[in-house]
């Protein structure tokens, strides 16, 4: 038989301690559920502030020649909304969602390095911190104070001392240093809680395919970010030590650079989409009311996923001139990796085929989720196509593309992940009509914004310029986008509102509010302390299905 | 749900219930050694592409001139490589119980450890003092104090390590149910050897004999 504890202990609410205990003991702490929390919420917080930077952008470009922000404030901005959403709300809310969850899916009490998880989540947020203190403190010896000001990709000659007077980019440069160091421990720590801690019977394919998504990110996070730390730690020795490594004036090379950054980049983006995968493929079934389908060939294209991420880097760097064959090359493996992510996408469509679909807020962001990736994979490759690539490189077109993927892809799986285990985290359910018009708001205003910079971006209107000539036809996409972004920060609204009423006044949720299968769900809301008593045990890949249907359990047909 | 009248649940006996069948410290380790691994990668990368592949010409010395007698190389090259064999005698004798032996053979591998940072050193003096060369002198001088650089720091890290085991066994016992720790510690002075051999490789044989 399969043994599920069903306790239905909560926490005493008799005696609340202090605010300063409270505040004490979320510091001090190292439990994998407090620690997702915190991550998570940082995460919104640095989304908010990359918002605002969004939204500074797309008040410059609102007509053309506006006057309103001058170069060096709008290089600044869109340098510093690149790297914010990248590496402080991308990375650090999937890392989080991975700490929160990944010990309860696996049936286990906490991660396999409880305080080297603390440790990376307090150094990921001074990283944060030290970015965004440039701000203020980055003027240095020559009077050039404000933000990086590079790009979220840096490249040389711009980094060098010939070019940059300041301190901004050294700020950038650390920030990011500390911040991937926080990320290298969460990584490793996920690989080692996955492969040591799972709970008796949990093998290796009868694990959730969120747990395997963040297996494949902590692996693609162990490989990725050194690269970063060490591209980071040349271009230091560059500035302050006076090293040759990409100052072309030096017999420097900017293109080892521009290798370095994407053979850490383009895993990067994989990091930030794998575990968006894993939110999807957990909340589709429960919410079609059926099993996964193709979960073996879900978890090979995974895999298969990660291994080609770390060979089509250079198709960042079509532009460049590289050989013919390296092009030829890195056109084609970029084509290939489609297939696995159509595989993907063709089992969630499988999934929710001949399902009894609940159309609740989750199941709306993964739907969302679906069709927006789908249109973001496809234009990738359109851009993956080198003579393609060569017309509209560094144009809108571009921008529009990563947008559909990071925004209609991670970022609307991110809002499924937490209107589906909010309940789980907080014990109350987010209001299902403000749910819905966030979904709906936002989706709304997200084709608003990112559609119509595929038109501009054809029509020749280059990235990270800070204004365009009223004559050449771009006013009118450029304030579609301009006007869709107030659409989504109402959207926004609503969902800060929502997170804010329901944590007080939200309907409480139970145990397992969505008739879910997966083990977070066997233990209380929140989970109480050391998660289960005792720990559970499975004998299928979807131990409460087992629990709730005696008479007709899964592990008769795995 | 009821608000029952529950209380805190008690401490679990964690040590007890983990499962077995994988150790958390030598998975960690491995983790640690690939996250390593591509770092090193990404110094041996530049030290080839400038030096043995551009062969960048900008004023500083010839890598022949420099490391063709180098003999100390060699030998401080061995003693490291060596003191792999002992990390694992000392590890072997811990987990016997046979501390007098596990303190020798540590000593041993400390020294040995110790003796190749002090040819690094010497080197460096001799390369920054005599010959004048720095990060900013050449491709070679930021290729090399880079790539040698981090690997020397990785062996300051490993014998301290190792130095604090030998200090906790002179003051009393190394614990023996810690053997796999220092075990652990043992994987990560391996790979800081393996490295040492492709440094070498890159940097001693590549360019010198090309």
């Amino acid at each position: 038989m399969t043994t599920l504890p069903r306790t239905s202990t909560t926490r005493t609410q008799a005696a609340r301690p202090g605010l300063l205990e409270r505040v004490h003991e979320w510091v001090v702490t190292v439990d994998h559920k407090r620690l997702g929390i915190l991550y998570i919420s940082a995460g919104i917080l640095f989304f908010m502030i990359g918002g605002i930077e969004a939204g500074v952008i797309r008040y410059q470009l609102a007509y053309a020649a506006n006057p309103a922000v001058d170069p060096v404030t709008f290089n600044q901005m869109f340098t510093m909304h690149g790297t914010t959403m990248v590496f402080l709300v991308g990375m650090p809310v999937l890392l989080g969602f991975g700490n929160y969850l990944v010990p309860l899916m696996i049936g286990t009490r906490d991660m396999a390095f409880p305080r080297l998880n603390a440790w990376g989540f307090w150094v990921f947020l001074f990283g944060g911190l030290l970015l965004y203190y440039s701000f203020i403190g980055s003027s240095g010896l020559y009077g050039a104070p404000g933000a990086p000001d590079v790009g979220w990709f840096a490249y040389s000659p711009l980094t060098t001392r010939a070019f940059n007077r300041g301190n901004n980019v050294d700020y950038w440069t650390l920030g990011i240093l500390v911040s991937g160091f926080g990320s290298m421990a969460t990584g490793i720590n996920l690989v080692v809680t996955i492969l040591c801690l799972r709970c008796k019977g949990m093998k290796l394919m009868r694990m959730p395919i969120m747990v395997w998504s963040m297996l494949v990110t902590g692996f693609l996070v162990m490989i990725a970010l050194p690269v970063l730390t060490a591209a980071q730690v040349m271009l230091l020795f560059d500035r302050f030590l006076g090293a040759h490594f990409f100052d072309p004036q030096l017999e420097g090379s900017v293109l080892l650079w521009q290798h370095l950054f994407w053979f850490f980049g383009h895993p990067e983006v994989y990091i930030l989409i794998i575990p968006a995968f894993g939110f999807i493929s957990e909340i589709v079934p429960v919410f079609s009311r059926k099993v996964i389908f193709g979960y073996t060939m879900m978890v090979i294209a995974l895999v298969w996923i990660a291994f080609q991420s770390m060979g089509v880097w250079a198709h960042h760097m079509f532009a460049v001139g590289l050989p013919p064959a390296l092009n030829a090359f890195f056109a084609a493996s970029t084509f290939l990796i489609a297939v696995p992510t159509g595989i993907k996408i063709f089992n969630w469509i499988g999934t929710i085929w001949g399902g009894r679909i609940i159309y609740r807020t989750p199941m709306l962001f993964a739907l969302g989720f679906v069709g927006m990736f789908v249109i973001g994979g496809l234009t990738g490759i359109m851009l993956a196509t080198v003579p393609f690539d060569w017309d509209v490189s560094d144009s809108y077109f571009v921008v529009g593309h990563f947008h559909y993927v990071l925004f209609g892809g991670t970022l609307f799986a991110i809002f499924g992940a937490i209107y589906y285990w909010f309940p789980k985290m907080s014990g109350r359910m987010l209001s299902e009509r403000m749910g819905k018009l966030h979904f709906w708001i936002l989706f709304v205003g997200f084709n608003l914004t990112f559609a119509p910079m595929h038109v501009s971006g054809m029509l020749g209107m280059p990235r990270r310029v800070y204004t365009y000539a009223p004559d050449r036809g771009l006013d009118i996409w450029n304030q579609l986008t301009s006007l869709g972004y107030v659409v989504q920060l109402v959207a926004i609204l609503i969902f800060v509102w929502n997170i804010i009423h329901s944590l007080r006044k939200g309907e409480r949720a139970g145990d397992d509010p969505w008739d879910a299968w997966t083990l977070e769900w066997a233990t209380t809301s929140p989970p109480q302390d050391w998660n289960f008593h005792p720990l559970p045990e499975v004998r299928s890949r979807r131990p409460l299905w087992d629990a709730k249907h005696p008479e007709d359990p899964d592990h008769e047909y795995e | 749900m009821t608000e029952a009248t529950a209380h805190r649940p008690a401490r679990p006996n964690l040590a007890a219930e983990e499962p077995q069948h994988l150790s958390r410290g030598k998975v960690g380790i491995s983790c640690l050694i690939i996250t390593e691994s591509f770092f090193f990668v990404c110094f041996i990368v530049a030290y080839l592409y400038y030096i043995v592949i551009l062969q960048v010409e900008d004023g500083g010395p010839d890598p022949r001139d420099l490391f063709r007698a180098d003999i100390m190389v060699y030998i401080a090259s061995v003693t490291l490589l060596s003191s792999s064999v002992t990390v694992v005698l000392a590890s072997r004798a811990l987990a016997r119980g046979a501390h007098d032996r596990f303190r020798a053979w540590l000593a041993i591998t400390i020294l040995l450890g110790g003796f190749f940072l002090l040819a690094t050193i010497l080197e460096w003096t001799h390369l920054i003092g005599e010959v004048g060369m720095w990060m900013d002198t050449s491709s070679l001088g930021t290729c090399f104090f880079s790539l040698v650089g981090f690997h020397a720091l990785h062996v300051v890290v490993g014998l301290s390590a190792l130095s604090l085991c030998l200090l906790i066994s002179l003051r009393g016992r190394f614990p023996e149910q810690q053997a796999e720790r220092f075990e652990v510690l043992s994987w990560y002075w391996h790979f800081v050897d393996v490295v040492w051999v492709f440094v070498f490789t890159t940097v001693y044989i590549l360019r010198v004999y090309t």
